[in-house]
């Protein structure tokens, strides 16, 4: 009898499941169908005056009319896609490289050292998370663009994104040393390893998961950011993958939303790649756990 | 090989002194335990000599150099952690060839140790096992591994037996002292398992709360405890206690309901003390059956049983002596132990009989042993 209940209720389980699915998907749908359905309008069926059932359906329903996809070569032939996916692919490759180094750095600096400043240290780093990232707008464009003159450039950019990326790391990281057994380092300074082989050779190789959650988030800040870059990236051939896109639609020319979805498209496949990658330390790493030995 | 020596040593965490002025010689090539409670320091004391702890006033010397100033790396000792401390990510020969390969020691010299140290602890098939695929004794057998093939000149242990079951640690026990024996390296492990001291050390240094006890064998030690805190300690179960008082110019202790000759070899202690206080101490293997024949003078008490412990062998009997409530007063409780066969009833009155011999007596203010060392 148990059983028929436990049907009955996974019958009940699957339907919410599945509604929250297409809800979820639908969206990604009309892009994939907008991009590869050649044309640059979202409206692909012109409704008759006295529309059927049938017509209707057929207007929601995102299923291109011919697949082609001359929109993703137009996006890098015609367009300087090309030249904006790889401002980001810089971007984001540097302030990952710089944010995971520094926040690895600085965390372990917090996990184990006791130094003047260090609860001030960590509690400015997590008051700066609870303000909207709109706020540092201003006083960041004042550094970087008008005292560093960096506007339009790589290296700007990138310690922007690093400075946003950097207090979560850090407490992500800090959070995962301090499960790290201090023993193991005592071990090892017994055996004759330096502080700086202590980090790189036992802290890192353990914190492998930690350190996968903070590159990933590091590398997403600054792919998918949007309003900063917009701000500082002046010259159109600085522009990244995401202000790009915005050009596309939206100004006052035609709306080429064909160019945006395919465009949308190649974009979100590096972090879709990354995350497949990465995915096993993810899990791990995301639970942060204690190292068992 | 060297001794190590703790010189007026002093360790303080801001205020609070965990360790006071320890003076203590560890000789080459000796065992020595540290034992006691839970906090009386005797990790810290150890740490201090691994160099992970600063000392905060005097001086340790490892051989005859004084090594307070000197990194743990130079100080040519190995440590074996409660947890083991084995690097997760590397295999069981990496994790025992990392401290040879700082040492840019030449991979001939360092397989051949990796080898022999294998081939004794028995590990030769787990060298390319991680440690997450071990069970507890073989990561046991790993850290120790690891500890022996730097050939340092001490090895330090810091109760390296407690994550392991109970007979696994009765084999491990036999099997470091049995290495100790072999290697003859100066070795200073930490235990707050009696047992495990008793059985292992060639000598013990008993800590509480910061304070140095006593050092001698186990013998000296279970025989002639030099206060309460160590008499209590050392031997299970526990040895008795119970205040009585002295009588007759020495001649006689009394208590409530217990009357006892003093022995001629305690005479010298009890004479001319008439009316004052003594704690009389008893190990439960000097209280026993009146039945059983003995050479001993002894001393009849009698008992209202209170608890009957079988352990097979022989029964233990915890009873109380002396005549009003004393059911719920400890100080009057004496353990003993009576033949397998004869079990006492609870609450039934029995006699005892008392070695005479080898009673202990303590100064019950001092709590400092009376007589022989103790004056
Ligand atoms: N970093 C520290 N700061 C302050 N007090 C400390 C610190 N480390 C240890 N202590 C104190 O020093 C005392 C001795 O500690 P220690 O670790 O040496 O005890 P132990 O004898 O090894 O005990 P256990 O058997 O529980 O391991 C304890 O009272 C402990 O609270
Ligand atoms: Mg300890």
């Amino acid at each position: 009898m148990s059983k028929r209940e436990d049907s009955v209720g996974h019958v009940w389980q699957h339907l919410i499941l599945i509604v929250m699915v297409l809800v979820t998907v639908y969206p990604i749908l009309w892009v994939l169908t907008v991009a590869f359905s050649g044309q640059q309008n979202l409206a692909f069926i012109d409704l008759p005056a006295d529309p059927t059932l049938g017509d209707r359906l057929r207007a929601i329903i995102p299923w291109p009319e011919q697949v082609t996809m001359s929109n993703f070569v137009a996006v890098f032939r015609d367009q300087p896609f090309g030249r904006w996916l790889l401002n980001s692919v810089v971007v984001s490759a540097a302030t990952t490289l710089v944010g995971v180094f520094l926040a690895c750095t600085a965390a372990y600096a917090f996990s184990r050292f006791n130094f003047p400043g260090r609860r001030a240290g960590m509690m400015s780093f997590l008051i700066s998370q609870m303000f909207p990232g709109t706020l540092t707008l201003i006083p960041l464009y004042i550094i970087i663009v008008e005292w560093l003159r960096l506007g339009s450039n790589y290296l700007g950019l990138v310690l922007m994104y690093a400075t946003i990326a950097i207090p979560f790391c850090v407490w992500m990281l800090k959070g995962y040393f301090d499960t790290i057994p201090r023993e193991l380092e005592e071990s090892a300074l017994i055996d004759g390893a330096s502080p700086a082989m202590i980090f790189w050779k036992i802290i890192l190789p353990l914190a492998k998961p930690a350190v996968a959650v903070t590159a990933l988030f590091s590398f997403m800040t600054a792919w998918n950011e949007f309003i900063l870059a917009l701000t500082i990236m002046d010259k159109e051939s600085m522009y990244t993958a995401p202000v790009g896109l915005r050009f596309f639609v939206g100004g006052f020319a035609e709306q080429q939303w064909g160019f945006f979805a395919a465009g949308s498209i190649v974009a979100a496949l590096p972090v879709v790649v990354l995350f497949l990658m990465l995915q096993r330390y993810l899990i791990s790493g995301l639970t942060a756990g204690s190292v068992k030995g | 090989m060297a001794g190590v020596i703790f010189d007026r040593v002093n360790k303080c965490y801001g205020d609070t002194e965990v360790i006071r002025e320890l003076n203590l010689e560890i000789r080459d090539q000796e065992f020595m335990v540290l034992v006691g409670p839970s906090g009386c320091g005797k990790s810290t004391a150890l740490r201090m000599i691994a160099g992970l702890e600063e000392i905060t006033g005097g001086q340790i010397r490892i051989g005859d150099r004084v090594v307070n100033n000197v990194a743990p790396k130079d100080r040519d000792i190995a440590m074996v952690f409660q947890s083991y401390a084995l690097y997760p990510h590397m295999s069981v020969r990496e994790n025992m060839d990392f401290g040879l390969r700082l040492k840019k020691m030449d991979r001939g010299e360092m397989d051949q140790r990796i080898d022999e140290a294998s081939r004794i602890l028995g590990i030769e098939k787990l060298l390319e096992r991680r440690p997450k695929h071990l069970s507890g004794g073989q990561r046991q057998r790993v850290a120790v591994g690891r500890a022996i093939v730097r050939q340092p000149s001490v090895f330090l242990f810091d109760e390296p037996l407690s994550n392991l079951d109970a007979k696994l640690r009765v084999q491990m026990r036999a099997e470091i002292t049995g290495l100790q024996h072999r290697l003859k390296t100066t070795t200073i492990y930490v235990t707050h398992d009696q047992v495990e001291a008793m059985t292992m050390g060639h000598r013990i240094a008993v800590l509480h709360d910061g304070d140095l006890q006593q050092v001698g064998t186990p013998l000296e030690l279970y025989e002639t405890p030099r206060n309460l805190f160590v008499a209590r300690f050392i031997g299970t179960p526990p040895m008795n206690f119970f205040r009585a008082t002295i009588a007759d110019d020495g001649a006689r202790l009394t208590a409530d309901g217990v009357e006892l000759p003093v022995h001629d070899s305690l005479r010298r202690i009890t004479q001319g003390r008439s009316g004052k206080e003594v704690m009389v101490g008893i190990r439960p293997e000097n209280l026993y059956d009146v039945k059983r024949q003995t050479d001993h003078p002894t001393a009849r008490i009698r008992l209202k049983v209170a608890l009957v412990e079988t352990l097979g062998h022989e029964v233990l009997v915890h009873g109380h002596f002396g005549s009003d409530e004393r059911e719920t007063d400890p100080s009057k409780l004496l353990v003993g132990k009576v033949d397998p066969h004869s079990e006492p009833e609870l609450n039934q009155e029995i006699e005892m009989q008392a070695r005479l011999d080898s009673l202990h007596l303590y100064d019950p203010e001092t709590e400092a042993r009376l007589g022989e060392e103790g004056e």
